[in-house]
């Protein structure tokens, strides 16, 4: 595998990743994201609809959490977990942990990291955790780590260290566990920058991370609420600085479009997209506009319509806040709310996915007031949709060098 | 005059039903229904969707499995979102964007389902809303006035419904109005041009009862006939019965419609009695219980003894879930939140149906039919000879032996 880089812009990598796969002939681009699945499927998709989106990233999530519990099954079943769960095309990277379920802390030990699934906890050693891997045959996988300072309130200089010191052993651990062994030697272990909030870690986690022959880093515990990450992003500055050029970045638990924006310019590649998902689980449709060529109005009827509309929009906006659901972002429409009973708009004018080519926002209401399964279904395809344009909007711009005027957009957009 | 007049409109209810061919044994027949949103091929299992939803799958999955007519319910998209709201979306096809037919009931069956939120009068029936209390009064007037907003190809009148259990003096009274509120419903219905108005035979379990019903009902020139008031909890013997003798009193020429038939088994005896057109909850509501028909019956996906089974629920099938994936695979999904699970078996579910009456009218126009249901009865029990006493009775009452 190969990453060549196009251009960097005020930090920003535009690029590909070519060679990729068991067959080396699949190309991803960065800035990218994942497809996000659950037990190995898009959330609430077969795969027909998932086919109807435009865009859909070269390369799935997988989480350990979802399938651990598949180890006996994949171990007979022998062909990998992509064929397993229908998506033999794909390019897969499994992930240790859901980014959507938080972690319960106080079960990594230095054996040992545990994940947890539907049924309960899944205690996995190196070995095991190897075993896993070599059942599920991922193209990428994120090393076995010990990310549990990310779950705690202000964890001490110790634990933090010990962090470090655990995934690198894990790492090294398995590192030597793949040389043994053929079939894993066709997977792609992504190294874990570790170390909390103290710089000093961080460093030496990059540095030490970066001298094992990894394929790629995850940058791991930058996940929290919008101001962690504000006072996080020094940190990642200085992480990324420390990691070669020639290979992806990846994080985990960044979805909001201005925090994914900040993070590309502090040297990072690739996202994960739960965030649609969390915003599909709310009844909520990705409404914010990332093309940066439209004017300010065009941009609001496009979202909204007429005038008076954008006027009761604005209104409603600011009611909202007082709201009962304060994980509402402003880059999304809550489609629940009553002022939707009658809208025969879609989600968004313009909009080209299967959801806005054939259903209105009414009958988008209509189903999550009436609790139908189809709410899902629709809203997930629209908002991965959205989510993966907003992606290409980025490399676009990145091309035009129009990077300032989407960063503008978009953070008039974060109210 | 104006009886008169009503009298000539009536004669000239439109001929919707073109029969292909018969079974020269059994009373099976194959046909086309040309509707206005298309033609439909009989005999016809109708998937129910309900709230202007098939459960989970998208209107063109239910198009790409074949589908051309399906059902919406008038009880409950006359509560949400009420039948001004979807005037204004371009009727039910409109609002969920469904270009093939829809089939509308009533209201009627809720008066069983609902029996404690419901109370039924000369004027009709009385729900109490199970959402916020409210009381509205269904008549035959305000059912043909929502169905009639709504644009549904075959609408249904109502009918007084009473659960196939009930016995005495109540049978007979909900026979009598149940045709007292066809003619409301006839006289009440605005577009007859676009909707075709369906009776519904009623009449319990009792021969003479349903008898009379047919008599007065087949009086009424309607584009097609419904048998209602079965599928409840009465016994197959006496549910048979009353289907046979439903249909041999019905028109040949006007399609046949079997309310609330869904098992497999069921489907493939009523053809061979006659119907042409059955819907049911059955098939989707299982899938979501992790349930997948096949030729032998179904599957409990959920269950352990398929965790390492990785072959598809049916190797013979052709829809999209058993194309990609494995009993395992389907199996871990259950197991997970994924509603993905639901909508991969309630693919699977209607494409069985669908697959099945195909199956079933090739064979009545092959001439094959007798066969086809030998065949049918020995894969689903084993041998034909093991195939339930009630079904062996009708299939022999209509010439079909089974041993």
């Amino acid at each position: 595998m190969k990453l060549s880089l196009t251009k960097v812009v005020n930090g920003c990598r535009l690029g590909k990743i070519k060679n990729l796969g068991k067959t080396r002939d699949h190309t991803m681009d960065i800035p990218g994201c994942l497809l996000y699945t659950k037990t190995g499927c898009a959330p609430h998709l077969t795969h027909h609809t998932l086919r109807n989106i435009h865009g859909v990233p070269a390369m799935a999530q997988l989480t350990l959490s979802s399938l651990a519990e598949q180890h006996e099954v994949l171990t007979e079943y022998k062909e990998g977990v992509g064929k397993f769960i229908g998506m033999p095309e794909s390019l897969l990277y499994c992930s240790l942990h859901d980014p959507v379920s938080p972690c319960p802390a106080g079960y990594v030990t230095n054996k040992s990291v545990s994940v947890w699934s539907v049924a309960g906890r899944v205690e996995m050693t190196v070995s095991k955790f190897m075993a896993i891997q070599q059942a599920l045959q991922p193209d990428w996988f994120q090393c076995l780590s010990d990310g549990e300072v990310s779950c705690k309130e202000a964890a001490s200089i110790k634990r933090v260290r010990k962090s470090v010191d655990r995934s690198l052993l894990f790492l090294d651990n398995c590192l030597r566990l793949q040389e043994e062994s053929e079939v894993l030697q066709k997977s792609v272990i992504i190294g874990v920058i570790e170390g909390g909030d103290v710089m000093e870690e961080r460093l030496r986690s990059a540095r030490e991370t970066a001298k094992r022959p990894v394929g790629g880093f995850l940058l791991d515990g930058f996940q929290g609420n919008p101001t962690t990450l504000e006072t996080r992003l020094c940190l990642l500055s200085s992480v990324t600085a420390e990691l070669p050029e020639d290979k992806p970045r990846l994080i985990s638990g960044i979805g909001r479009p201005d925090e994914v924006l900040k993070c590309i310019e502090r040297g990072v590649d690739l996202f994960e997209s739960f965030f649609p998902y969390q915003v599909t689980e709310r009844g909520g449709a990705l409404t914010f506009s990332f093309d940066y060529q439209l004017n300010p109005e065009e941009i609001l009827l496009q979202q909204n319509g007429t005038q008076e509309e954008i006027k009761y929009v604005d209104q409603i906006k600011k009611m909202e806040i007082t709201g009962c659901n304060r994980e509402i972002t402003s880059f999304e429409i809550n489609l629940k709310e009553k002022m939707f009973q009658e809208d025969f708009n879609p989600l968004v004018r313009g909009c080209s996915c299967y959801c806005c080519k054939n259903h209105t926002r009414a009958y988008i209401h209509h189903l999550l007031v009436t609790n139908e399964l189809l709410a899902g279904v629709l809203l997930m395809m629209h908002n991965f949709e959205h989510y993966f344009g907003f992606f290409h909007s980025i490399r676009e711009a990145l091309k035009n060098d129009k990077l300032a005027q989407l960063k503008e957009l978009i953070h008039r957009q974060a109210s | 005059m104006a009886g008169v007049a009503t009298q000539a409109s009536l004669e000239s209810a439109p001929r919707i039903m073109r029969l292909v061919a018969e079974c020269s044994r059994s009373r099976a027949r194959a046909g086309e229904l040309r509707l206005p949103h298309g033609t439909v091929a009989t005999p016809v299992f109708m998937p129910v969707g309900t709230q202007a939803t098939m459960k989970g799958i998208t209107t063109e999955q239910l198009d790409a499995l074949g589908c051309r007519i399906c059902l919406g319910n008038t009880y409950h998209l006359g509560l949400r979102p009420g039948p001004e709201l979807i005037q204004k979306a371009n009727g039910l096809h409109g609002f969920m964007n469904w270009p093939h037919n829809l089939l509308t009931d009533s209201g009627g069956f809720q008066m069983v389902s609902l029996v404690s939120l419901s109370e039924v009068t000369e004027e009709g029936v009385r729900f109490r809303s199970p959402y916020d209390g409210s009381e509205t009064l269904l008549s035959p007037e305000k059912s043909v006035q929502i169905q009639n907003a709504l644009g549904s190809d075959i609408i249904m009148q109502l009918d007084d419904v009473v659960s196939s259990t009930v016995t005495g003096p109540r049978v007979e009274e909900a026979m009598y109005r149940s045709i007292r509120w066809l003619d409301r419903c006839i006289a009440a219905h605005q577009r007859p041009d676009k909707q075709n108005l369906f009776a519904i035979i009623q009449g319990g379990l009792d021969a003479d009862l349903r008898a009379t019903c047919l008599e007065e009902m087949t009086k009424r020139d309607v584009p097609g006939f419904a048998i209602g008031g079965l599928s409840g909890g009465e016994s197959k013997s006496q549910f048979w019965r009353m289907v046979a003798l439903s249909t041999s009193r019905l028109p040949k020429d006007k399609p046949r419609y079997l309310m609330g038939v869904g098992y497999a088994t069921d489907l493939v005896v009523c053809v061979a009695l006659g119907c042409d057109m059955f819907d049911c909850v059955f098939p989707t509501r299982t899938a979501r219980f992790g349930s997948a028909l096949v030729p032998t019956g179904n599957l409990q996906l959920r269950k352990k003894v398929f965790e390492k089974d990785f072959s598809p629920i049916n190797p013979e099938c052709t829809c999209p879930t058993c194309q990609r994936h494995s009993r395992a695979f389907l199996h871990a999904l259950l197991h997970s939140d994924n509603t993905a699970a639901l909508h991969h078996l309630t693919v699977h579910n209607i494409a069985y149906q669908l697959q099945l009456m195909s199956a079933v009218r090739t064979s009545i126009v092959e001439k094959r039919f007798p066969d086809f249901v030998r065949d049918f009865m020995g894969t689903m029990y084993g041998d034909p000879t093991l195939c339930p006493t009630w079904a062996t009775d009708a299939l022999a009452s209509v010439g079909i032996t089974l041993g």
